[in-house]
């Protein structure tokens, strides 16, 4: 039976639970901050010293926790990055920017459980030897900015924050900085410039890997809020614990965010890669199946910038047996388990863990429309195909839905999205506007070229000139 | 390219090889970035040792890296590394090869050893294929009417490597088409293809953050600071940068197609520094001056003051004929007649004030002029403000020369107000200017009234010139050759744009009669004998021959170089 696996979300849905810090206490918080701040110095046979802070990531790294902001990368791999010879201070920065459009995940823990990210913030600040750290949240969450800021000062007070952290010697401060309305101040370096007083440009890499040369070119860490709550459940029940959850590679729990035409739409915390798309869908324990006479048509599993599946689509996929031997296996998309690898395997990505879900009654045209035009206004202008594809993108769906389609749309829209993705761009965000689009029509073409059939610039007949 | 693809094979030289479309190609490991300051080579620095032209347009050697047009974008491969990070080689020892799925872009990304770079790949050409594309989506076809026709990167680059038509059909972005950013600037926002070289320039190399981009996506329009004017004395610099017709020069604009223009290598005049510059020419008409490179001197940039100072060479007031006592006469008749007055002078009872604006060539020749008469010299100081940049206090193209060529008094100037007294004395009764309105330095009217003989030559006429026995008409820079020393000691060339107006004739050739006349000695035929023969006599130009100074200069070795 599959079925919710609540650690993040365990306490913050429960009647009477409150954001407040003494409300956290009571459901036992901050005792595993106290207990890291206590660890000592660890002697290996070989007569090497482990610092606290060394145990702390390898406990990180032992777990195989994977960012729960979008990508997927390893946060263990991610900390092992960072120069800590360059004697620049290192800086940790949350990423509370959660703009990928069908996700809300972050919001409920910002809102209702600031603490936890509090704690996790600290211990992960700790963990890699910064002193000051930044929560950079979506300027639209007005009211999160001030629950944090209420957390953060009850935190202060509290000890548990500024110098001299619960007497351990060790310092932290934490701002909030709020955004102003930009999708991609979610991008990580995006988020850097927008924190640094400029407009948020990504920065190439090479050379600026966060790693390295991040906030005021100083070595930097930028992590999701679901990941750094993740980081404090790591280390209190240590991270070989932490891995024996979820599926190999895909360790852990993460929160998905369900939208669309299901009964149930909201936010799961599942066992990574333990249940499948099919039942987070239909489910009672989950979405609980479409409506009434409702079929389902397209299923778009990570946020609108993941690449839509369409009902019924079957792909093939390399698995290894119990044998250890590599089978291909044929399989319906529903039944792919909704983890990192396999998600990518299967040509899309689970991304932020956002399933919308499209019925029969949905104008996938329109829906593409709608999805363009969010990248059009969102997109900084910085580089060219993202600039000029993006909002080209957006015109031509306009006008497609506006009748004035032309048969060779289909092929049209392709040409344009095929030359911003896969590297022609500084960041991600030419492959997150340019996916939407390639999937869809190649995946729905019959309805792109019936609607450019149908369309008056479709009816005219060519001119002989 | 993340530390694990990069070999870890620690070379005994300090070079690398990569190899370019194939062929290899030795690079330093570090060669300068835009500060000067050593750097892994890019991946665009490889390619233009291996002799291959990556098309740009953000990119600028001299400014911080951007990234952002992603037209240089290019493939390539790096060696595959074993797991003990060291690269796996083939039988033959070649390195094996990783082809990177994800292109690059060259400007910005570093070489490493045995890395090899594609840049004519099918991929390649369709991404510059689609950047075109992309640019040209919103770009208003305007190059009927843009002043930066023929000399556009958009244009270039659409016909090397663009599509003959774009499929978009959709309505274009549609931004402010004639923005006064400035005293000297105009924008077009549609042309703009938002390269950002104008802001990396202004803000980064002249120190004033004055541009920026408004608004995002699509809609991103380059703007200057919202209330203040885009005014400092190094804006024309960003015309010159701009790939496209966005910026473009208020003083050139619809003035002139640029294929029409002769460009011929000079320098500015405007001070001592000396900057290098192409002067745009038609018909014996300046339109313009434009910078040269020079490493050494300006690097990329000329001052917006220096640049447009070219409107007194085409000024109707010219000096056009030679004049004897306010009449006009020949060449032929007033010459000897010099030469006469000359011989007769008494030694050191003649005085000659030459210009710094003058050459090398005609100060040397009025040096042995000033030699064989006996004639007491100096020359004319002038000062202003200067810049931590370019602009030097000095407004002298050729102080330098003046001074080792042993016409200036020292300090300069100094010798000007004794001039003045010796002529009311009666001990100084023939006065030779050339290049100077000295009423603007103390020496009035009725001081100049006394003089037997006052010959003067320039170029405008002025009050010296009124009160002048003898004018000679002679030729801004830009109509002859010759040579000027910097305030640091560089000799650098300068060449003839235009024909001077009238009957004026370069100095060289008077001044080479009436030394001919003078003395019966012949002076060397044609302008680089002359030059060789000063840097044979004059000890400060030991060593340097016309045809040594290239197109970018040579030091004074015998000077030292802080001046």
């Amino acid at each position: 039976m599959p079925a919710e696996r609540r650690l993040i979300l365990q306490y913050l849905d429960q009647p009477g639970y409150t954001p407040d810090l003494e409300c956290y206490r009571r459901h036992g918080g901050y005792t595993v901050l106290r207990r890291a701040l206590e660890l000592k110095p660890r002697t290996l046979p070989d007569g090497k010293t482990v610092s606290p802070q060394e145990q702390l990531r390898q406990e990180v790294t032992t777990s195989g926790l994977r960012g729960r902001g979008g990508a997927g990368f390893s946060t263990g791999l991610k900390w092992s990055l960072v120069d800590r010879k360059s004697g620049k201070p290192i800086y940790l920065i949350c990423n509370a920017d959660e703009s990928e459009p069908g996700t809300f995940k972050d919001k409920q823990i910002l809102y209702k459980d600031p603490h936890q990210l509090l704690e996790g913030m600290i211990l992960s600040s700790y963990a890699n030897d910064a002193h000051l750290a930044f929560i950079y949240i979506r300027g639209e969450f007005v009211e999160g900015a001030r629950i944090l800021n209420r957390a953060l000062a009850e935190a202060r007070a509290a000890g548990l924050l500024g110098k001299n952290i619960l007497g351990s010697g060790y310092d932290l401060e934490i701002h909030v900085h709020r955004g102003a309305g930009a999708y991609i101040c979610g991008e990580e370096t995006g988020l850097i410039e927008s924190l640094e007083g400029k407009r948020p440009y990504p920065r190439i890499k090479p050379p600026y890997f966060p790693a390295v040369l991040g906030l005021y070119q100083c070595p930097t860490i930028v992590n999701n809020v679901e990941t750094l709550c993740a980081v404090k459940h790591v280390i209190a029940m240590g991270g070989a614990e932490y891995a024996k959850l979820g599926t190999p590679n895909n360790t852990g729990t993460r929160i998905v965010c369900l939208s669309g035409r299901v009964r149930r739409p909201g936010y799961y915390e599942i066992e990574v890669g333990k249940v499948t798309l099919r039942e987070l869908i239909f489910d009672p324990a989950f979405g609980g199946g479409l409506p009434e006479g409702r079929q389902l048509k397209a299923v778009i599993p990570g946020g609108v910038s993941a690449k839509v599946f369409r009902a019924g689509e079957k792909v093939k996929l390399k698995t290894r047996g119990a044998d250890g031997r590599e089978v291909e296996q044929e399989k319906d998309v529903l039944d792919l388990p909704y983890d990192f690898t396999t998600l990518i395997a299967a040509g899309s990505m689970s991304g932020s863990g956002a399933i919308i879900v499209l019925d029969d009654a949905t104008d996938l045209v329109g829906a593409l429309a709608n999805i363009s035009e969010f990248f059009a206004h969102e997109s900084c202008g910085q580089c060219t195909p993202c600039r000029e594809g993006s909002l080209w993108l957006a015109k031509a769906l306009r006008r497609i839905t506006g009748g004035g389609g032309r048969p060779e749309d289909a092929d049209y829209l392709l040409h344009i999205a095929d030359n911003i993705p896969g590297g022609r761009t500084i960041c991600a965000f030419g492959d997150a506007c340019a996916w939407p689009v390639q999937s869809f029509v190649s995946k729905f073409k019959d309805e792109f070229v019936a609607r450019g059939k149908a369309g008056r610039a479709g009816q005219q007949q060519p001119t002989s000139a | 390219m993340s530390a694990n693809v990069v070999p870890r094979e620690v070379a005994a030289s300090d070079t690398l090889t990569v190899t370019v479309n194939g062929r290899a190609v030795t690079v330093p490991r570090l060669l300068p970035d835009w500060q000067g300051h050593p750097a892994t080579p890019t991946m665009l620095q490889a390619c233009a040792a291996a002799g291959v032209t990556v098309p740009h347009y953000c990119y600028h050697h001299r400014l911080p890296i951007a990234g952002n047009c992603r037209m240089c974008l290019v493939e390539y491969g790096l060696p595959a590394l074993g797991p003990d990070r060291q690269p796996l080689k083939n039988p033959d020892g070649s390195f094996i090869i990783n082809r990177s799925p994800r292109p690059a872009i060259a400007c910005a990304t570093p070489v490493a050893p045995g890395m090899e770079i594609y840049t004519e790949t099918p991929t390649v050409k369709a991404m510059r294929e689609s950047v075109l594309e992309f640019l040209l989506v919103n770009h208003p076809l305007d190059c009927p009417i843009c002043d930066q026709a023929g000399e556009c990167k958009l244009q270039e680059y659409s016909v090397e490597y663009g599509r003959a038509a774009s499929r978009f059909v959709e309505t274009k972005v549609h931004k402010p088409k004639q923005v006064d950013l400035g005293p000297r600037i105009m924008l077009d926002d549609e042309r703009c293809i938002l390269c950002s070289r104008c802001i990396r320039f202004t803000r980064d190399l002249v120190g004033d953050d004055a541009l920026g981009i408004v608004n995002r996506g699509s809609y991103s329009t380059l703007s200057a600071y919202p209330g203040r004017a885009f005014d400092n004395n190094y804006t024309l610099n960003t015309v010159d940068i701009c790939p496209v017709g966005a910026l473009t020069s208020k003083d050139f604009r619809f003035q002139m197609r640029v294929w029409f223009l002769k460009e011929t290598k000079s320098l500015c005049t405007s001070c001592g520094t000396g900057c290098n510059i192409l002067i745009g020419s038609r018909e014996n008409v300046v339109y313009r001056y434009t910078p040269r490179e020079n490493d050494a001197v300006n690097r990329s940039w000329l001052c917006d003051f220096g640049r447009l100072n070219y409107k007194w060479i085409g000024r109707a007031d010219r000096l056009k004929e030679v004049r004897v006592r306010g009449q006009t006469v020949t060449w032929a008749r007033a010459l000897p007649e010099i030469a006469d007055r000359l011989k007769a002078a008494a030694p050191g009872h003649v005085a000659l004030i030459a210009s710094a604006r003058l050459s090398n060539e005609e100060l040397y020749l009025l040096r042995k002029l000033a030699q064989h008469i006996g004639a007491v010299t100096d020359t004319v100081p002038r000062a202003g403000d200067s810049d931590r940049l370019l602009v030097h206090a000095d407004k002298n193209p050729n102080s330098t020369g003046a001074r080792v060529l042993g016409l200036a008094a020292d300090p300069a100037g100094s010798n000007l107000p004794v001039f003045t007294e010796r002529i009311r004395a009666g001990t100084i009764t023939s006065l030779l200017v050339f290049g100077e309105d000295l009423t603007r330095h103390d020496f009035d009217a009725e001081t100049l009234g006394r003089l037997d003989l006052l010959v003067v030559s320039d170029i405008l006429p002025n009050e010296t010139t009124a009160h002048a026995h003898y004018v000679l008409p002679g030729c801004a820079h830009a109509e002859k050759r010759g040579s000027f020393t910097n305030v640091r000691g560089r000799v650098q060339r300068f060449f003839k744009a235009v024909e001077p107006p009238g009957d004026a004739r370069p100095e060289v050739e008077f001044l080479s009669e009436i030394w001919e006349r003078l003395t019966g000695k012949p002076t060397p035929a044609g302008l680089e004998a002359l030059f060789n023969q000063m840097a044979a006599e004059v000890p400060a130009f030991q060593g340097l021959t016309w045809a040594a100074l290239g197109d970018t200069g040579r030091d004074l070795a015998s000077l030292p170089h802080a001046m």
